[in-house]
């Protein structure tokens, strides 16, 4: 036999072999996790029983009409809070980013401080944080905003953190070298520079959560998860499925305003 | 020097209609849009936040007694209702389920993803896919669960559809966005040789999206950990979250929320570090 074409097999039967050990695994550690879940596969194809299910009783009839006004009305408010909380914590995320970011820190401890600082935050589950706020400030609005500004200080904290180290020294440098103070240096030099990124960061977090305000408002019983659940569990379906709706209709409206702000940037 | 007598001017032409004076910074587009958005945000932040606080509210008790629970959750970390070996299982169980969703999602994302990118896939197939998991992704996760929970019954069947169907809707859309940045010309070039889509797929596409694949199905896999938590704290759904809502919520037990968010936090750890080494690791 040709002992190059040996070779073609040999190597065309190794990798027949490492592909099919792999999805032995997988398919292992599938039923693995399966069988410790309880979790059972046909109800995969059993899927099509809750689409129509939604459809049936989901679709908003002549009854929820009424509800529209309480649900455009908590809509409105979840966003004001979503936005508002991002606001907040990204101009605090800032703050502790520059100070923080291993290029321009005074000291690398305050860098590893700051780092694990916004670890801590962005890993506390926000049912967490919601329940202990839930606690001290009562059902209001101000939990809810207060959640999501301790997860969102967290996440943007570390993203503009790494936005500012990817950024370099070189041009920071070159502007000490022409004798510019610490302030010069950041405002004059590295702001201009990386708006952009941090602009759509914080239009990501605000898309992330207005999504995250509905589950929020769910454990804390304020805006529009807690009616979504106040009509979901009194079974006035037709009226959660005009919150489902008017959920998807606000989510998707941010995201397609992110993206056209995202392409005026680009 | 010697200077020419009349010196040749040429006359510049003064050009005629209204002139307008903008600064040329004005005319930058990506700074009027930063600037925009920027005013709109502060604008809805300042009109909203003081109307949040409510009425007869005394800000420094609640700012007291938050301190005071961080203080006994962080410092006073101890168990009364339950034991520490049924809460290492409950956070065996959110890890299953996160394992297990992300699992399926980039299964099936794999294949949704290879019939939503351009370089592939019709145009009205692309758009048809690509709304649907928009109108998927726009419902948040717990609404999927509590939708799937009363077909199914509570428990692990609904919370599996239900982050199931949150993980394809978003890894469809990150899978087609890493194809779409394949260069149409390895694709052109294979079809010129007259290959066959199945193979094209398996030696063009696959091994350009492979290092993208992992590290977004790892992400997912962070976000589906603290979807199955949350969606055990909402739905009911079982796992660490269960636990936690019942020990914040109905025993208001601050000192075992302490020990279930320090088990969550150094879960959290090991997949920073795993994380950490990845990047390392692809960006030798």
């Amino acid at each position: 036999m040709n002992p190059n074409l040996q070779q073609v097999n040999h190597f065309f039967n190794k990798k027949r072999f490492r592909l099919s050990l792999i999805l032995v695994i997988l398919g292992l550690a599938y039923a693995g996790a399966s069988l410790g879940l309880g979790f059972q596969t046909h109800s995969l194809l059993n899927i099509q029983d809750g689409i129509a299910w939604l459809i049936q009783n989901f679709i908003p009839n002549e009854a929820s009409k009424g509800y529209w006004h309480e649900i455009s009305q908590q809509l409105f408010r979840t966003f004001l809070v979503a936005v508002a909380a991002t606001t907040c914590a990204a101009v605090g995320a800032l703050f502790l980013a520059i100070i923080g970011a291993k290029t321009l820190t005074a000291a690398i401890t305050v860098s590893w401080v700051i780092r694990g600082f916004s670890s801590l935050l962005r890993n506390i589950p926000i049912v967490a944080w919601a329940m202990i706020l839930l606690f001290s400030f009562k059902q209001n609005d101000l939990t809810g905003f207060l959640a999501l500004f301790f997860m969102t200080l967290g996440f943007l904290t570390r993203a503009f953190m790494e936005t500012i180290e990817d950024f370099g020294t070189e041009k920071i440098q070159a502007l000490q070298a022409t004798g510019a103070t610490y302030l010069q240096v950041i405002f004059q030099g590295l702001l201009p520079e990386i708006a952009v990124a941090l602009m759509s960061w914080i239009l990501y977090m605000i898309e992330n959560n207005v999504r995250d305000a509905t589950l929020v408002g769910l454990l804390t019983g304020t805006g529009i998860g807690f009616i979504f659940n106040l009509y979901f569990k009194s079974l006035r379906y037709g009226a959660a499925g005009l919150v489902v709706l008017s959920v998807i209709l606000l989510v998707v409206t941010v995201e397609l305003i992110s993206n056209l702000i995202g392409r005026l940037l680009s | 020097m010697i200077k020419p007598e009349n010196q040749i001017s040429l006359p510049t032409q003064v050009p005629t209609g209204p002139r307008l004076t903008i600064p040329l910074r004005f005319r930058d587009r990506r700074r009027i849009t930063i600037m925009l958005t920027l005013l709109v945000l502060a604008y809805i932040t300042l009109i909203t936040l003081p109307t949040m606080i409510p009425s007869h509210f005394k800000l420094g008790a609640a700012l007291m007694s938050f301190t005071e629970n961080i203080k006994i959750m962080f410092l006073q970390p101890h168990l009364t209702n339950t034991t520490f070996l049924t809460l290492l299982g409950a956070l065996g169980q959110s890890i299953l389920l996160a394992f297990l969703t992300t699992l399926l999602g980039s299964v099936l994302a794999f294949f949704f993803a290879l019939a939503s990118t351009r370089r592939l896939a019709p145009t009205p197939l692309v758009l048809g896919i690509q709304s649907l998991m928009a109108v998927i992704r726009a419902i948040p996760t717990v609404l999927w669960v509590l939708i799937y929970s009363v077909v199914f019954g509570l428990g692990a069947d609904a919370a599996v559809v239900g982050i199931t169907f949150h993980s394809v809707a978003y890894l469809t859309k990150v899978y087609a966005d890493s194809m779409d940045e394949l260069s149409p010309d390895s694709i052109e070039t294979m079809q010129a040789m007259g290959l066959k889509k199945g193979t094209i797929i398996r030696q063009a596409v696959i091994p350009y999206l492979v290092s993208s694949y992992f590290s977004w199905t790892f992400i997912r896999f962070e976000i589906n950990f603290a979807d199955a938590i949350a969606v055990g704290a909402a739905a009911g759904a079982g796992g660490i979250g269960y636990q936690l809502f019942m020990s914040s919520s109905f025993y208001f037990n601050f000192h075992e929320v302490g020990v279930m968010v320090y088990m969550i936090l150094a879960f959290a750890l090991v997949l920073e570090i795993i994380s950490y080494r990845l990047r390392s690791v692809t960006n030798q």
